[in-house]
């Protein structure tokens, strides 16, 4: 029931992911966020088992550190796109980790991109794109609604139609979502759409 | 003593390493390379022997970051340098996925003087032919610290101190000239240092500068600033030496 969907406006992407934490029947907390800031300029957006979703980013983060200390320079969303990709085909057939992933970045050479790749290494770099059963309406009302160089706005007006379109339609909808967004700024956290505060803060 | 010097597996009769005192000669031989330490800043300089016409300066980056918040210089086998910082730059984002925080300083020391030190005790490897100077913030009590290791893997913490070439010189002159210093007074203490053993101006030092904030390189102009200042206090108490028995 996790999801995770993401496009690319004019000079920047935004992401935006459910922030539930399942077990079973069991939520055990409403306010996770699962898109990790992977440096300056680069997020990701991942779904799937919590386990391996945390231990799977943040190995790719501290080794997308490790590369810019070595280096000097940080790594090109592609390039970071491209060894999270080799990592999971690597573990896939041994060892598989369970997570699905939508990498955003800013590059200053080529400008906004986004990356997805699933549990199996597949890598597809796209315009937009989305994970979980809310895939099946943020993927329609995107198809309907994107055009290629949107504002800011429009984007945020669209990712909100989706996560609108999620919660009426899917049986066991995620209350709220969290949306963030990378550009020549750097990547931050835009927004949160909640219609559930958690319990303890109520 | 010949008999002992060839493995660094054996002991002499009187108690040395003779292969790690030969790696410390290596170090002597390099670089001189000097650090003090502020209240709220930790600074790092470092000779550049004459560069090479056709070399590209840039390539040759003597102080490094091995974290956001910790950098090192060193003295000694540059080479050996590499190995040891690529092992360090793996520790410091290793132990950020195990423990989820940042490294100390004075764990890094320990890491890079445990690794030194392991190759004083294997068969068939010699020593790192280096010294270092580590310098950082601690992550959360945000207190600066400079540490030093040698070939032999020891290490302990400084409020200024010299390696590689000169710094015994470089070392006697901050013994009489220390004092608790921060922000641009520490950075001047630095270069001072350097410029007892090393020719001035920017050309021929590198220096670096460790706050809060991060680690910043200085550029040449900044440095040739800075030692034009310094020239100039230094004649400015010569001069008010020499006035005072004239006046009377």
């Amino acid at each position: 029931m996790e999801c995770v969907f993401g496009l690319v406006g004019n000079d920047f992407a935004v992401v935006a992911a459910d922030t539930s934490a399942v077990h079973s029947i069991l939520v055990h907390k409403s306010n996770e966020d699962k898109i990790m800031v992977l440096d300056s300029h680069k997020l990701i957006a991942a779904s799937g088992e919590s386990g391996d979703r945390v231990q799977f980013t943040e190995y790719i983060q501290k080794n997308v550190a490790l590369y810019q200390f070595r280096n000097g320079i940080p790594l090109t969303t592609a390039a970071a796109a491209n060894f999270t990709r080799g990592e999971l085909a690597t573990a896939l057939r041994k060892n598989p980790y369970s997570v699905n992933i939508l990498l955003a970045g800013y590059d200053k050479e080529t400008g906004p991109s986004l990356y997805y790749i699933d549990y199996i290494a597949t890598l597809h770099k796209v315009d937009k794109g989305a994970f979980g059963y809310g895939s099946y309406f943020s993927l329609a009302m995107m198809d309907r609604h994107f055009h290629s160089g949107m504002t800011v706005k429009e984007a945020i007006d669209l990712v909100d139609k989706c996560i609108m379109e999620i919660r009426s339609r899917l049986v066991v909808a995620p209350p709220n979502f969290v949306i963030k967004i990378v550009d020549k700024d750097g990547a931050r956290e835009y927004a949160w759409r909640e219609s559930v505060k958690d319990a303890a803060v109520a | 003593m010949a008999r002992y010097d060839r493995a660094i597996t054996v002991f002499s009769p009187d108690g040395h390493l003779f292969q790690v005192e030969y790696a410390l000669e290596a170090v002597r031989k390099g670089n001189a390379a000097v650090g003090v330490r502020g209240t709220d800043i930790v600074v790092l300089g470092v000779e550049k022997k004459s560069a090479a016409k056709l070399q590209d300066s840039r390539s040759v980056r003597k102080i490094v970051n091995l974290d956001d918040h910790i950098a090192l210089a060193c003295a000694g086998l540059k080479a050996d340098a590499r190995v040891l910082i690529n092992r360090a730059r793996i520790e410091c984002q290793s132990h950020r996925l195990t423990v989820e925080d940042p490294v100390t300083v004075e764990y890094i020391t320990r890491y890079i003087a445990g690794l030194q030190q392991k190759y004083t005790q294997s068969g068939g490897v010699r020593p790192f032919g280096l010294s270092t100077l580590i310098v950082g913030f601690d992550p959360y009590s945000g207190v600066p610290s400079l540490y030093q290791t040698d070939p032999s893997g020891t290490f302990s913490a400084w409020k200024a101190n010299a390696t590689g070439r000169n710094s015994n010189s470089i070392r006697e002159f901050l013994e009489k000239n220390y004092k608790e210093t921060s922000g641009q007074e520490t950075v001047k203490l630095a270069i001072r240092a350097l410029l007892e053993v090393v020719e001035s101006g920017g050309k021929n030092i590198e220096v670096a500068v460790m706050t809060k904030e991060g680690l910043r390189q200085l550029d040449e102009a900044e440095i040739d600033a800075i030692a034009a200042e310094i020239e100039a206090e230094k004649e400015a108490t010569e001069a008010a030496k020499k006035a005072p028995p004239k006046e009377k």
